[in-house]
């Protein structure tokens, strides 16, 4: 028996809004099925996972501490991705950007001044932008795939970070810690209550989701690369430059990833350590993929995801549950989301076999 | 005696489509019959349903008398149907007979199959080596081999899908000798076309299809070219008016001396191409497909930049290193012959596909788009070159070939270019809309603009253009005039037995003066 995939002709507007509830709906069953097989109560388990951690306000609060450098970073990755310029590399890119800003407000001499923190800003995007611009120029000079690149410089990156915080910038006065010292009150974002550790950097994210959303819907440059990407043909019939889609996708994506990065460590973090991030780089390529790389999209596929992260904590804090089910919950809902995801675009149809 | 292939009342029908109403037809043993009619008449699937790749929602289908139940292709073989398709099945990596024992039950002694292969192919006269590999073979043999393949399991009934669009003029006549040799020793063959000139000299008879019905039976070598096409088409067909014209003093576009390596290696290299086109003329470039037409399309175009920015002037300006759009800046329009995915992006609405060339008419302000613009700019296109579509928002791919190159036609004539290269205009077109849009054209190049078309059909450049170029091996050759050549001229070009090719400086008299 033959399958064949072929895309739907006219997605059905319905499906595609109902598509994230059938994968919901699909993995509440798997996943029952799966509790019970594990000898626990499905309504209490998924209690705890879903619903417990939003009831109090320090789990609002962590939900959207950690739902905001996804959303940020994914939110750039959207833009190289719908150009089919693929960067995964935005862990690497976080870790420069959160590298360069804190060197900024380590070791500029505006330590007391209003503008370090702008500064950091500033030299977090540089730095996540200039990681990105070393595969932008291998592949648009070279053809070098950037997929690989991306992924092998994140490896870099994460060493290059080791070696800063074992050595040079290790905090003299941190008892042989591998980290830097705390990063001045100015270099810092303010949070909104001093119970909690959200701070006021949500407010790029929220800024970055709105001109995310103006240049993919809006702007001629977005409708170029939206060219580049479904239909390269076409963009070269039309004139458009792939490797102007090629720098665009990289450097905006870096950039927004080394800014994910500077909020890291200006804010919850406070310092440069070894461990700056639980992997937001790679976790916003799936953000970028629930959202279907939609700047409103993607703002649910980061709360889902934030969600997904916090849940799988406190099943393993409450329950005792082992984090590989949290996993496999978690691995469950995605596989759902993005198999309805495809199928409401694509559709797989039985060929009836021809022999020859 | 029984018909060898009767169908009675042959309905199909697909959502939202009757592709098959009632259709009857009778064939007889050692008949040449040919179904004839529009792209999406119901020729392909009718033709389907006889082979059993798809199966009839009613009807009968008789063979030499007897019935035949629901069957798949492998039944019809063993029914002697065979079938040659438009798009070949081989394998370019492996040889001839390597091919064509794939297709042969059981294991086969491949130098014993090689012998039969020289055998048949002798003796119907489709010269072809079984030792060599496919990748080597131009389009014409393969489709020999095709051919081959379906006569050594000796057929009682050929169906042939439009096997004439890729083959030169004289491999045509090659091609009806080796059918009539078929039909007179009893093979039945069903000849799909909507080619009425070759209709009407191979075919004993013609079953007329249009919209899903039989609309005529007739016999083809009584009947008129135009009646034929009335039973197709449903009305007599827009006559396309070629008027007398006034040429440019200077060429508007020339191509000078251009060599340019392929992109790929089954590519065509072009090899000292030369070309002038004046305002107010249309220059066909014919040939077998795969001569360099696509290279040249894209060397001016701009989809691929020349080694020299003086390959190629645009009325006097060297353009040759200038990407697509800077060209079309300069008045430099271009349809491709693929309309999905490089003349216009499938998924995209009509009004955002505007955008892709058009968005130079101020659809674009401070780098955000004017959504209000692009979609009048789409509506006007549809209402003024009758696109059937629904509106600025329908989706690109939800078009008929057709309406779809219409509708990119349209975009490129409403930016008024001074040069406009079409390639294969009317391709998959159905005959109403190629009128149209050859008169479109027509209509452009009276207005004083430069139109150069590069198509396979030669009858259509015949229809339209004023002077000819042909393509072989990836050179062109002079230019000619249409008033003073003619289809077996142009034929020997294409195969490139006739005359030399253009030498490296092009000749005086190409250059034609009219003021």
């Amino acid at each position: 028996m033959l399958f064949k995939i072929e895309p739907r002709a006219e997605p059905s507007r319905q499906m595609a809004i109902a598509a994230p509830l059938i994968a919901t709906a699909m993995t509440l069953v798997v996943s029952t099925i799966f509790f019970v097989s594990l000898g626990l109560n499905p309504f209490v388990t998924l209690y705890t996972f879903f619903v417990q951690p939003l009831t109090t306000m320090n789990g609002v609060s962590e939900w959207l501490l950690k739902a905001s450098p996804l959303i940020l970073i994914a939110c750039g990755l959207s833009i190289g991705f719908r150009a089919n310029v693929w960067n995964i590399g935005a862990e690497g890119q976080l870790i420069m950007g959160a590298i360069l800003a804190t060197g900024v407000g380590l070791f500029s001499p505006w330590q007391e001044s209003a503008l370090l923190l702008p500064l950091m800003v500033v030299a977090g995007m540089a730095g996540g932008a200039a990681w990105a611009a070393i595969p932008a120029f291998l592949r648009a000079r070279m053809n070098t795939n950037e997929i690989l690149v991306t992924l092998m410089l994140s490896y870099v990156a994460a060493l290059i970070l080791s070696y800063l915080v074992h050595g040079p910038w290790r905090d003299p006065a941190g008892f042989n810690f591998p980290q830097t010292a705390l990063l001045p009150y100015s270099g810092t974002f303010e949070v909104f209550d001093y119970s909690y550790r959200l701070n006021t950097s949500i407010f790029f994210t929220v800024v970055a989701v709105f001109l995310t959303w103006l240049f993919t819907n809006r702007s001629f440059m977005g409708y170029k690369m939206a060219v580049g990407g479904v239909a390269p043909a076409a963009a070269r019939f039309a004139g458009f430059k792939s490797s102007v889609s090629v720098w665009l996708g990289l450097l905006v994506s870096g950039a927004a990833a080394g800014l994910a990065g500077m909020m890291e460590v200006a804010g919850p973090l406070g310092q440069l350590s070894s461990q700056i991030s639980p992997g937001y780089g790679f976790a916003a390529i799936i953000v970028a993929f629930i959202g279907r790389l939609n700047a409103f999209g993607i703002v649910l596929g980061g709360l889902l995801l934030s969600l997904l992260y916090l849940g799988g904590e406190t099943v393993q804090l409450n329950m005792g549950l082992p984090s590989s089910v949290a996993l496999i919950f978690q691995g469950l809902l995605l596989f759902f989301l993005l198999a309805s995801n495809f199928l409401v675009n694509f559709r797989i149809r039985r060929l009836v076999t021809r022999t020859h | 005696m029984n018909p060898r292939l009767e169908l009675r009342g042959i309905s199909k029908s697909y959502p939202g489509v009757l592709a098959n109403d009632e259709i009857s037809l009778t064939v007889q043993p050692g008949e040449i019959h040919a179904i004839l009619g529009e792209n999406g008449a119901g020729k392909s699937t009718l033709m389907k349903i006889i082979y059993g790749a798809t199966h009839a929602d009613a009807g009968e289908i008789l063979c030499d008398g007897v019935a035949v139940p629901e069957h798949g292709p492998a039944v019809s073989r063993e029914l002697g149907i065979e079938m040659v398709y438009q798009h070949f099945a081989l394998f370019e990596s492996l040889t001839v007979a390597e091919n064509v024992s794939l297709s042969m039950p059981g294991n086969m002694d491949l130098k014993a199959l090689a012998a039969r292969i020289r055998d048949v192919s002798e003796k119907y006269g489709l010269p072809i080596d079984p030792d060599r590999r496919v990748l080597s073979l131009s389009v014409g043999e393969r489709q020999r081999v095709e051919i081959v393949r379906c006569l050594l399991r000796n057929p009682k009934l050929l169906i042939l899908d439009e096997p004439t669009s890729v083959l030169t003029p004289q491999a045509v006549h090659k091609l009806f000798e080796t059918l009539r040799t078929l039909a007179q020793e009893g093979c039945s063959i069903l000849y799909i076309s909507h080619k009425l000139d070759e209709v009407r000299a191979l075919c004993h008879s013609a079953t007329v299809l249009r919209g899903g019905r039989v609309t005529g039976v007739a016999d083809p070598r009584k009947s008129t070219s135009a009646e034929l096409a009335r039973m197709m088409v449903g009305n007599d067909l827009p006559e396309v008016i070629l008027t007398k014209t006034e040429l440019s003093h200077a060429p508007m576009l020339s191509v000078n001396n251009l060599s340019m390596a392929s992109e790929s290696v089954v590519g065509t290299s072009l090899k000292s191409v030369s070309l002038e086109v004046h305002g107010g003329e249309i220059v066909g470039l014919a040939g077998v497909s795969g001569n360099g037409q696509s290279e040249l399309a894209a060397a001016i175009s701009g989809e691929r930049i020349t080694n020299a920015a003086e390959d190629i002037l645009l009325e006097g300006r060297p353009i040759g290193h200038l990407d697509a759009g800077r060209r079309r800046d300069l008045g430099l329009g271009f349809v491709p012959e693929e309309r999905l995915g490089r003349g216009a992006v499938p998924p995209h609405e009509l009004s955002e596909n505007a955008l892709l060339t058009a968005h130079r008419q101020g659809m674009v302000k401070r780098g955000m788009v004017n959504r209000k613009r692009a979609r009048a700019f789409a509506r006007d296109v549809i209402d003024k070159y009758s696109v059937k579509a629904n509106g600025p928002d329908a989706k690109a791919h939800g078009l008929s070939g057709g309406n779809l190159q219409k509708y990119i036609m349209g975009r490129e004539i409403e930016m008024a270019p001074r040069v406009l290269l079409v390639s294969q205009p009317t391709w998959g077109v159905d005959v109403g809309a190629s009128a149209y849009i050859r008169q479109t054209l027509i209509d452009l190049s009276r207005s004083g603009a430069a139109v150069i078309v590069i198509s396979e059909e030669l009858e259509e450049l015949f229809e339209i253009c004023d002077r000819l170029y042909v393509f072989c091996h990836g050179a062109l050759s002079h230019s000619l005039d249409r008033n003073a050549t003619n289809v077996e001229e142009i034929g020997l070009l294409m195969s490139g037995t006739g005359g030399a090719a253009q030498t490296a400086v092009p000749s005086a008299d190409e250059v034609r003066h009219v003021v």
